[in-house]
């Protein structure tokens, strides 16, 4: 698996997503639900959620605020349990009523506010995984660290702070943290919100071609339907609560995808469905935090 | 501080030289300047209510009266040694304490609410309790500078541990830290930053209550010096006695600075 890795980096782009293609990474949530019951507040965040994501898949999901897209992603990455339903990684239980949670380096997260650790450089950052869990010497990390860096575009930043780089590299740097796992999923939770369009087009760009480059499967939590098209094989619109999956839009864009496709007719066509179905859940969480709030 | 980045690298004695001249240094000087002669010119009748406060002018006689004796930098030394016992007694039981308190709930359910009444109490009340509990007067007077550094620091680690962000955790542990990793190389560097605010305000707090103290026995130290000359009536020594904790104190702090530099590389840049 580590050949793999290295020949990413090493090799034409457009080879290496024929070459590279991972053979894992499928996902299967079946009838997931959650329901948080802190003192007696009876709150369903999930409901009879269930999706199959192939391996290799990259899979957006959209939805209202507070409708339990993170909650979803927190459960598939360990950090919270499920209260109905499993989910499965390649066949094999990943979340199920039985298990404790239990977070792994096959489905790293990078998170909506940023986890670099600050004290740490980028290199130290980067190399921090495979490092901590024994699987490469510090100098074999260091060594993938700089090429995986260097993919992209960074390549003389590894002593600095994250606090020192733009929020357009830190971004680049965590998902190279992540993926320097080589995790069979990757979870990605709003990377890229708050950005300006410029430095999100760029960062947009990036995680493509790491995408075309790892064949990863990708969870991409987003608020952003343009951005959850252009980048995805598949949108998938949640409910406002209890969260299921309400619609599943295929996205036929050919890969590579250019900015140019944003002014296609297709584009446009989806968007506008897209448009409908979230809107609908929107107003409907709108209400309901009103009849909440009364 | 983009004059500091240059100048690293530089000889010392250049740095000092582009120090003293720097818009930093001269602001500060200016302030310094200001205040001595507004204070003498007070003292001189323009403002009636400060007829008894000597001029700078009379202290500084007085302070150079001092400084030719031998039991005023004894006291310097004295009064230094007794902040620093304390001080770094505070940390070394503060540090671990407000760990422990944030990490583990437990131990906080135990220990919180008995902080939490002691921590309100004055270092000066602690005073006859600490000449009847501790055997010389030496290790009560480093007890009263203990009490006025601990719980601040205590305070601030149990922030700092508390403010941890969440995700910095979760990235840990989804990258295989096992709990004991996370604590040392997670939750410990993320809680420097407060470990050093909690080390700058004990600092300065330790030498407020040097007073407090000194005034249990010895006779030596700024706190017991400035002590006696109130109880003489000599009040050009009483300010000079003040004016050497305030140096003493601004001295420290520079000193704590530079560990707290040291300490966290990736906030030197800012």
């Amino acid at each position: 698996m580590n050949d793999v890795n290295l020949k990413l980096v090493q090799k034409d782009q457009a080879q290496e997503a024929a070459v590279c293609r991972a053979p894992d990474g499928a996902l299967s949530i079946k009838e997931v639900g959650k329901i948080y019951d802190p003192e007696g507040v009876h709150v369903v965040a999930l409901e009879d959620c269930s999706l199959e994501i192939t391996a290799g898949e990259f899979v957006a999901i959209v939805g209202p605020s507070g409708c339990g897209k993170s909650t979803l992603l927190n459960i598939m990455a360990g950090f919270d349990n499920l209260t109905a339903g499993e989910i499965l990684l390649d066949g094999e239980p990943l979340a199920t009523l039985d298990t404790a949670p239990k977070p792994g380096p096959d489905r790293v997260v990078v998170f909506q506010h940023g986890a670099l650790f600050p004290w740490k450089t980028v290199l130290e950052n980067v190399t921090y995984g495979p490092v901590v869990q024994g699987v490469m010497s510090p100098e074999e990390a260091n060594d993938r660290g700089r090429e995986m860096l260097s993919r992209v575009g960074l390549n003389n930043i590894e002593t600095s702070y994250p606090g020192q780089l733009s929020s357009g590299m830190q971004r680049r740097v965590e998902i190279i943290r992540a993926l320097i796992n080589n995790p069979k999923v990757l979870l990605l939770d709003e990377p890229f919100r708050a950005m300006d369009t410029v430095t999100k087009s760029a960062s947009h760009q990036y995680l493509l071609e790491l995408y075309n480059a790892t064949g990863k499967t990708i969870f991409f939590i987003t608020h952003d339907l343009e951005e959850a098209i252009f980048l995805a094989d598949k949108v998938l619109v949640m409910t406002t609560r209890p969260g299921y999956i309400k619609q599943t839009l295929e996205v036929d864009l050919p890969r590579p995808r250019h900015y140019g496709m944003l002014a296609s007719v297709e584009f446009i066509e989806m968007k506008s469905e897209l448009v409908g179905a979230v809107h609908e859940e929107a107003v409907k969480a709108f209400e309901a935090g009103e009849r909440e709030m009364a | 501080m983009a004059n500091a980045a240059t100048m690293t690298g530089a000889p010392f004695s250049v740095r000092v030289r582009k120090f003293v001249v720097s818009k930093q240094f001269i602001r500060g000087a200016i302030a310094i300047f200001g205040f001595l002669a507004l204070w003498q010119a007070g003292s001189m009748g323009l403002f009636p209510f400060m007829h008894a406060i000597p001029t700078p002018i009379t202290v500084a006689a007085t302070f150079w009266e001092f400084l030719v004796t031998a039991k005023y930098w004894q006291s310097c030394l004295d009064s230094t040694l007794r902040v620093m016992y304390g001080f770094v007694a505070a940390q070394l039981v503060g540090i671990p304490l407000g760990l422990g308190m944030g990490w583990n709930r437990n131990f906080k359910d135990f220990s919180y609410p008995l902080f939490e009444l002691m921590r309100p109490i004055p270092p000066l009340a602690w005073v006859p309790v600490s000449i009847l509990f501790w055997p010389t007067n030496e290790t009560s007077i480093a007890f009263i500078t203990f009490i006025g550094a601990f719980f601040t620091i205590v305070v601030n680690v149990l922030g700092g541990v508390s403010s941890i962000p969440r995700q910095l955790v979760d990235a840990a542990v989804s990258f295989g830290a096992s709990p004991k990793q996370v604590f040392w190389r997670i939750v410990l560097p993320a809680t420097i930053p407060s470990i050093v605010t909690g080390m700058m305000v004990g600092i300065g707090i330790t030498w407020n209550v040097v007073i407090a103290a000194e005034m249990i026995a010895g006779n030596t130290g700024l706190g017991r010096l400035t002590w006696e000359a109130y109880l003489a009536g000599h009040t050009p020594g009483i300010i000079v006695g003040m004016i050497s904790i305030g140096v003493a104190g601004y001295v420290s702090s520079m000193a704590v600075k530079v560990v707290g530099d040291w300490l966290m590389p990736w906030k030197k840049i800012f």
